[in-house]
């Protein structure tokens, strides 16, 4: 029971309480980049979530099997950039032949998230707070959702955004990022909700 | 003497017309992570820097050597090497930079600066102008985020560089150190960015989203948002 409670607790907080592009900043090129349209924030953030999910299941043993027995830690950030490289390669040439429908649908975004802070953020961050296996695996499955939640919530804001009259000085990227602030604020609202929860 | 001036330009060309934060929009997430004080911002915008430069001249040297096909691979590698070096050196010496930076400074591996000019112009050049190219980067980018952090830093938390600032400490505006306020800070600063360079008649710098992204040219968004249009 405390088990379940406590992988639920790290799933919610990573979606609301730690959000990780309107309270971590991890992510910022894509949720700014890839925002302008509901459909393409959509495709985006359900690559993130799985490429996400798989980097977690392939560099949790990488680094417990081989880098920690070997003390090997330091290589860490190496390793990880090039798991996570290869795997990205690997997944869209394993999508291409065998399910072309579910290439098209989110193929084009995968290139994109080798350099996405967000993947090896949420990598690192499970070794630093020294997660188990199922608490790695909701951490970034948390995350993704939560990086979904914020582009959608956030492309919802700039299609609102557009039919606006913007002062001169602030259209474009200036009032795109007031805005980003904006929601960012209603995120802050969720502080203390998990705790209270399962506290 | 031209040689001179070239090498002149490459370096202030970084620090104000092509400034990499306020200008060209990239590495925009540790930009707003690390800014919540002087001190981290400056710690961040050095530790980069290094790597930056580094990063530039072992690249540039080796730019007949790697092969086409794989150099984005090879790029990266390079860089995750320094920064790993960097990582060791910070958590050695300066051990409480470590802590306030925490998962931001091995992430320097995916800030799209150092691949961005890795892609645009270290392997193009040759070392001495990838050198002077890093430098002038890493001096702008520092700025800029300086220039963040003082802002941050004064109005949240009434202090500069740790000391107290009379009535701002008293008062302290907490929002401008949440991440909000990092958000909003950068906004206001690219608009008075853009007002400069309008009343100078440059062109304001444009949130091109994908096309800064040193993975633009292998990336479909923009394939099919050309086919689309």
């Amino acid at each position: 029971m405390t088990m379940t409670k406590e992988l639920i607790s790290i799933l919610l907080t990573a979606i609301l309480t730690q959000n990780f592009v309107l309270a971590k900043f991890l992510g910022i090129c894509p949720f700014l980049g890839v925002s302008k349209k509901l459909n393409t924030a959509v495709g985006m953030s359900a690559a993130v979530i799985f490429v996400m999910a798989l980097a977690t299941a392939v560099t949790y043993p990488i680094n417990q099997l081989l880098l920690v027995k070997f003390e090997l830690e330091y290589l860490q950030t190496i390793v990880f950039i090039l798991v996570i490289a290869a795997l990205v390669q690997l997944v869209e040439i394993i999508l291409k032949k065998y399910i072309p429908a579910l290439y098209n649908a989110l193929g084009i975004y995968l290139p994109l998230i080798t350099t996405n802070c967000a993947v090896l953020g949420v990598v690192i961050l499970n070794v630093d707070n020294s997660y188990n296996f199922a608490q790695s695996m909701f951490n970034s499955i948390g995350a993704g959702l939560g990086f979904m939640l914020a582009m959608v919530m956030f492309a919802g804001v700039r299609e609102r955004l557009d039919s606006c009259e913007v002062p001169k000085f602030m259209q474009g990227l200036p009032i795109t990022l007031v805005a980003a602030s904006l929601v960012s604020v209603s995120f802050l609202g969720f502080t203390g909700i998990v705790e209270n929860i399962f506290g | 003497m031209a040689e001179k001036k070239k090498l002149g330009k490459e370096l202030t060309k970084g620090i104000i017309v092509e400034n990499p934060v306020l200008r060209l929009v990239l590495g925009t997430c540790p930009t707003l992570a690390t800014t919540t004080s002087v001190e981290s911002a400056i710690g961040m915008g050095l530790a980069a820097s290094i790597v930056l430069i580094c990063s530039n001249v072992v690249i540039s040297a080796l730019r007949k050597v790697i092969p086409d096909k794989v150099r984005i691979p090879a790029y990266i590698v390079i860089i995750a090497s320094f920064v790993t070096i960097v990582q060791m050196v910070v958590k050695a010496f300066l051990p409480s930079l470590d802590e306030q930076l925490g998962v931001y400074l091995p992430l320097i591996v995916v800030n799209c600066i150092i691949l961005g000019r890795a892609e645009a112009f270290a392997n193009k050049n040759s070392v001495i102008a990838s050198a002077v190219d890093g430098l002038g980067m890493g001096i702008g980018f520092t700025a800029a985020l300086f220039l963040m952090g003082a802002v941050r830093e004064i109005f949240g938390a009434g202090t500069f560089l740790g000391t107290g600032i009379p009535f701002l400490s008293e008062n302290p505006m907490l929002i401008f150190i949440l991440p909000p306020g990092g958000f909003f800070v950068y906004g206001i600063l690219m608009a008075v960015v853009n007002r400069i360079a309008e009343s100078k008649g440059k062109k304001r710098a444009e949130l091109r989203g994908c096309e800064a992204c040193p993975m633009a040219a292998t990336c479909a968004i923009n394939k099919k948002e050309v086919a689309e249009s």
